[in-house]
């Protein structure tokens, strides 16, 4: 081996060290990824189910009762309270102790029974409007469920029911959308944010000077530097992938080489970000928020992995073009949950290829071997 | 007293110096309000519909308009077969399937009952749920008018029993009047939590730490002279942000004011001691903005600003009530949209005491003045 090629082993080697000596910032690079994923794939879900209910009974006949039991029985609703005052609804919606209150009126059931029609009302507390919407319609279908069983005669017309089936994704989980998400966020935050500040770390402390008068060539000091982070990288990809395999039973349904091939130039494109960032900044706490705020913000705003880029404006739907990371989350949702190939994201690759060339050359290009 | 006076204007001369970092802390959180709420927007409109419509007759074509006329929904396609609609799904064109079965009107009429058949996409959770919830509800008004309505003879309509809902405190069913309060909390956090856990850190660094470590100032003074400055910067900041959320999405809190700078003032010792604690147990800065990211994350996470707390199963939720982000959130929300007063928030105010205690013991007695 060339005696450059053996420098740039050892200058590795020197990174390693530095790294791996830092026991809890590699704790935390391990341990987020991990923990995201049991969070997401088990605590979160978009499911409504166990909401606070409150019920106003002013009838207290049969009849409500019999509903009352019915939504208990549901595993929508978790009954809180029968209050027998509409006065106490605001009250429990004011200190957040229920989402929902059912009023019956006086005469509920004997209004059912002379009149062939009684109301019920349904007031829901609407500061969260996608809960309401659903649990407002939860309770219809229970007291429509009721009323077919129990009221409507056999020979009631004109019944139109319906049969609902969620495809793909039955109990409502987020694992098909986050796992890409998570790849995303965690590569972004241990290439751009790693890689950034300890490099300014050097040209803080002052041990970038020396690196530089040495005989080596800066830029292999600089390369030197990637490649732990890399191999990280690395690494935390293919723990995100066994735990989503092996723990969410979320299968990679494409190939995974392909997954991995694209993994790594994600991987090459943040680092350069990395660099750029590093090129530019001067202190530890600059770059730290430049690729906080630069990088990881646009990457959980506009990959789509948590908000729907859909609902956003146009002029949002546009930047969200910039951000690297919505292009490979598209790519893992195109691999790993739709199973398709190459020729379905070849365009995406050749955008991450692009965006990684351009700040590669526009750093070594603002590199200044002077620090001063 | 004097002592703090001292490190407090020192403190401030170090954040104002710092040009680039006060443009940082005070500019991002705001750009950021303006652009979360329109980017974190579950409010769910233009449902792309995929008919499957077996049965050409006026009750099917009706139930369509009905469909259609609602605003929900946009009519992607007709199509002749299930396997035609669920291509569009496949293909995402289309996020709900409405199959109308054959002779629809026909054997309704004959036999008194039809069901329809509904498949969702539920790789969108949200959109699938509230889309078959929207559906549910016209399809079943639409059958209740049909049978009172009916003129067929000798069908006298069975019982009915009417829903009346009403939604209260946000009428409009205004996703972003939910959104921006819960955001705001969340920047707060972020402001207080990063700052305070970089600022003694630095330090520790730059090596001044043992500057003053070696002065007679006491344990606790400095950490007083720490808190005092990010604690004024989250005030400026949650301030800035209220007249952000007033001026661009017309939010205006319901409630007291003075009762959210009373239990934000608080909620902020809480945060600074979590960011002292982190600072406490870090060397480097690194460290401490990736530990710090990593609980904040949780928190934001944990907190129930996108997902329901009630519908986490149960060793979530306990998670959920050990994180303080939650309670700021839930108080924001609660005085903000409902306009709840003092005695509703008790029991939170009450939790962000003992946080606040519990962090802050935890700082001053793990902060060695001896390295």
């Amino acid at each position: 081996m060339s005696k450059g090629g053996q420098q740039f082993i050892t200058f590795i080697k020197k990174e390693f060290a530095h790294v791996l000596r830092d026991r809890k910032t590699l704790l935390i690079l391990f341990g987020l990824p991990v923990v995201q994923i049991l969070i997401f794939g088990f605590a979160l879900s978009n499911e409504v189910k166990n909401s606070r209910l409150l019920v106003v009974d002013h009838a207290r006949d049969a009849v409500s009762g019999a509903i009352i039991a019915k939504i208990e029985a549901s595993h929508y609703f978790d009954l809180k309270k029968v209050s027998a005052s509409t006065h106490e609804i605001e009250d429990v919606f004011k200190a957040g102790a229920a989402q929902v209150a059912v009023v019956f009126p006086p005469g509920f059931g004997s209004d059912l029974v002379h009149f062939n029609h009684a109301a019920i009302q349904v007031i829901a507390d609407a500061s969260d409007p996608n809960t309401a919407n659903t649990l407002t319609n939860y309770l219809a279908n229970i007291v429509m469920d009721y009323q077919t069983a129990e009221l409507a005669r056999p020979d009631t017309p004109l019944q139109i029911g319906t049969q609902v089936r969620m495809l793909y994704n039955p109990q409502l989980k987020g694992a098909h959308t986050f796992v890409p998400g998570v790849m995303a966020l965690v590569l972004m935050l241990v290439c751009v944010m790693m890689t950034a500040v300890s490099i300014v770390r050097e040209k803080e402390l002052g041990t970038m000077e020396i690196l530089l008068v040495s005989p080596f060539r800066p830029e292999l000091v600089i390369l030197s530097k990637a490649v732990p982070y890399l191999i990280l990288s690395l690494v935390n990809v293919a723990s995100i992938l066994l735990l989503s395999v092996f723990v969410l039973d979320l299968p990679v349904r494409g190939s995974v080489p392909l997954l991995l091939a694209e993994s790594t130039l994600f991987i090459i494109t943040s680092l350069a970000l990395g660099l750029f960032i590093s090129v530019r900044a001067k202190t530890q706490e600059t770059a730290m928020l430049v690729s906080m705020m630069g990088m990881l913000l646009p990457t959980l705003l506009f990959s789509g992995f948590m908000f729907p880029i859909e609902n956003m404006p146009k002029v949002l739907q546009y930047i969200s073009n910039v951000v690297p990371a919505k292009w490979y989350y598209n790519m893992v949702q195109s691999i790993m949950i739709k199973g398709l190939g190459f020729e379905a994201i070849w365009k995406e690759t050749l955008i991450l290829a692009g965006t990684a060339l351009l700040f590669l050359v526009v750093s070594f290009k603002k590199f200044n071997i002077r620090l001063a | 007293m004097r002592t703090i006076i001292f490190l407090l204007e020192k403190e401030f001369r170090q954040i104002f110096r710092n040009k680039i970092l006060l443009a940082i802390i005070l500019l991002v959180p705001m750009v950021q309000l303006v652009i979360l709420p329109l980017t974190a927007n579950y409010e769910v409109k233009n449902i792309h519909l995929s008919v499957v419509n077996h049965d050409n007759s006026s009750y099917a074509r009706e139930l369509i308009n009905r469909i259609t006329a609602s605003g929900y929904f946009q009519l992607t396609s007709v199509e002749h077969t299930f396997t035609g609609a669920l291509a569009n799904v496949e293909s995402n064109s289309a996020d709900l399937v409405l199959e109308i079965p054959a002779n629809f009107e026909k054997n309704l009429i004959r036999e008194s009952r039809q069901t329809l058949f509904v498949a969702a996409n539920a790789i969108n959770g949200v959109k699938a749920g509230l889309g078959t919830a929207y559906l549910n509800t016209i399809i079943r008004d639409y059958s209740q008018e049909l049978r009172l309505s009916s003129t067929l003879s000798g069908a006298a309509p069975g019982s009915v029993i009417e829903m009346v809902p009403s939604n209260w405190y946000n009428p409009y069913m205004n996703y972003q009047l939910f959104m921006v309060p819960g955001i705001l909390a969340i920047l707060v956090t972020m402001i207080g939590g990063y700052m305070s856990a970089l600022n003694i850190v630095k330090e520790k660094e730059a090596g001044t730490i043992e500057q003053i470590n070696v002065t007679p100032i006491r344990k606790h003074h400095f950490i007083i002279g720490k808190l005092i400055p990010f604690w004024i910067m989250g005030l400026v900041t949650f301030t800035l942000g209220l007249v952000i959320g007033w001026l661009v999405y017309g939010v205006v809190p319901a409630g007291s004011l003075a009762l959210l700078y009373f239990f934000l003032a608080i909620y902020l010792l809480a945060v600074l001691g979590i960011g002292l604690l982190i600072s406490t147990y870090t060397e480097t800065q690194q460290q401490a903005m990736f530990i710090s990211f990593f609980f904040i994350m949780i928190f934001i996470l944990m907190s129930g600003l996108f997902t329901s707390l009630d519908s986490m199963p149960y060793w979530a939720r306990v998670v959920s009530r050990l994180n303080p982000v939650t309670y700021f959130i839930e108080v924001m929300r609660m005085v903000v949209l409902k306009g709840s007063g003092l005695r509703h928030i008790l029991p939170h105010l009450g939790v962000v005491i003992v946080f606040t205690i519990v962090f802050n013991t935890w700082a001053v007695i793990n902060y060695k003045k001896t390295s």
